[in-house]
């Protein structure tokens, strides 16, 4: 039996989710924060993860951006396999939302039409849509809206099967430590391991979603996670990369089959202002 | 410490790295496409719209401000990627440039010799960073949108000194101090 939903519906929908996720960081989030604060030992380092948390609190008050950088809006839509869908084009629909979103919102528009001709488009659109097909009749709709300094710190890299685990660890820890301070620490590292190229880096940027304390399902993940948070955070790096002892708040990796050929890895960063929003209609 | 704007040589020239500083007074916000701008302008032998001498460029592209409020969500961008062009501005007169994150190596080799600071705001702060601004309005590039030129008064805008006119970084000093790998 489908269920037939009218596309216009989901533009209130993505209006509400992108002010919410700008203004809002959720109590996981902060939670996360506030204990980086008891743990940090560098002076200057807690110092920012206090304003950090003053400014995230202020933001949520005042129903202001918590960051200037409101971020390309990435939007991820689960769509149950028995919804049926009614009316104009979906992905028109869904930039409506996130139009009006950013423009009721007041806030930043921060894309250009062309990366090479780099007019803005004053609308914050077009978002990136990630569509996944699911069981049942329900659409969850789900907005991230990712900063520049985090997003363009991203790396890829296809390691050969042989260098394993040690080669993923190397890669990360390599890139970690040349990014120094640039994505906003404390971030959150999130670690596609396999699929495709593009398979691989998707990975990375759903595993940010993953809250915070929650490790990998598999044993063989979770451990990495938890040695790759340790040696992450003893590089020193420190919130905004002034020196300390958080630097990440988390590691999530994800995992998938690939080719006999390849050991895909893919980085993805999450700045300390970790905004996601979700509904399901 | 407190300190007014515009800074002056030896004011600047007195801040060492990690002093913490409460910014009064005038600022620009300048940042990608403004200095992509400049430099242009620059090349083709015309004047800078706006003279810098003395001034303090906050790299950075705030929010849209919300009725009733005086400025919409503002704090520091990425620093490196205005490094191509911070010599330009320290020959322009620039004596300040508040940003977040590390620099390139040849900027500690500029502040030294233009005598200028690098001073850290914090990236992600941007809601609290409303609180210290008094007004703000565009002066130049308007076309630019959130990236346009912006005049805005600090009030007691706080900040911490990131490169010193010795040349000396807080992020080398201070990272391995708890360097533990």
């Amino acid at each position: 039996m489908s269920r037939v939903i009218r596309t216009d519906v989901i533009i209130p929908v993505l209006e509400r989710l992108v002010k919410k996720a700008c203004y809002e960081l959720d109590d996981n989030v902060m939670g996360a924060l506030r204990c980086a604060y008891k743990a940090e030992q560098s002076p200057i380092g807690k110092d920012t993860i206090e304003i950090l948390i003053k400014s995230a609190e202020f933001a949520k008050k005042e129903q202001i951006a918590c960051c200037h950088d409101t971020g390309t809006c990435v939007v991820i839509m689960e769509i149950g396999q028995d919804v049926c869908w009614e009316g104009d084009s979906l992905g028109d629909q869904i930039n409506e939302g996130v139009r009006r979103g950013y423009e009721t919102g007041y806030l930043r528009k921060s894309m250009v039409a062309d990366p090479l001709e780099r007019m803005n488009t004053n609308d914050n659109t077009p978002a990136v849509l990630h569509t996944e097909i699911v069981p049942g009749d329900r659409v969850t709709i789900t907005v991230m809206p990712k900063g520049g300094g985090s997003e363009n710190m991203g790396a890829f890299k296809t390691l050969l099967p042989g260098e394993g685990m040690e080669g993923v660890k190397k890669f990360v820890l390599d890139t970690v430590n040349s990014v120094g301070g640039n994505p906003c620490p404390p971030y959150i590292l999130g670690i596609g391991v396999g699929g495709t190229m593009d398979h691989c880096s998707w990975m990375a940027k759903k595993a940010l979603l993953r809250p915070i304390g929650e490790r990998n399902s598999k044993p063989l993940y979770a451990k990495l996670e938890e040695e790759l948070l340790t040696k992450v955070n003893d590089l020193g790096i420190g919130p905004l990369g002034m020196g300390g002892t958080i630097t990440a708040l988390d590691v999530h990796i994800d995992y998938y089959p690939c080719h006999i050929t390849a050991l895909p890895v893919a980085i993805n960063f999450q700045c300390n202002a970790s905004r996601h929003a979700a509904e399901t209609i | 410490m407190d300190l007014t704007l515009p800074l002056t040589k030896e004011i600047v020239k007195s801040l060492k790295i990690g002093d913490v500083v409460y910014l009064t007074g005038y600022a620009y916000t300048c940042r990608d496409a403004a200095h992509k701008r400049i430099q242009n302008t620059l090349e083709k032998g015309e004047k800078s719209p706006i003279d810098w001498t003395n001034q303090t460029i906050f790299y950075a592209g705030p929010c849209p401000t919300k009725p009733g409020k005086t400025t919409g969500s503002i704090g520091p961008t990425t620093a490196l990627r205005m490094d191509p062009f911070a010599e330009m501005m320290f020959q322009q007169g620039m004596v300040a440039m508040i940003g977040k994150g590390s620099r390139s190596d040849f900027i500690p080799a500029l502040c030294k010799e233009y005598g200028g600071v690098y001073l850290l705001g914090i990236g992600g702060a941007s809601a609290i960073n409303t609180k210290q601004i008094k007004s703000i309005e565009v002066v130049e590039y308007e076309d630019l949108g959130t990236e346009s030129i912006k005049k805005l008064y600090f009030n007691r805008f706080r900040v911490i000194v990131g490169i010193d006119t010795a040349g000396d970084v807080l992020q080398t000093r201070e990272i391995q101090k708890y360097k533990r790998l």
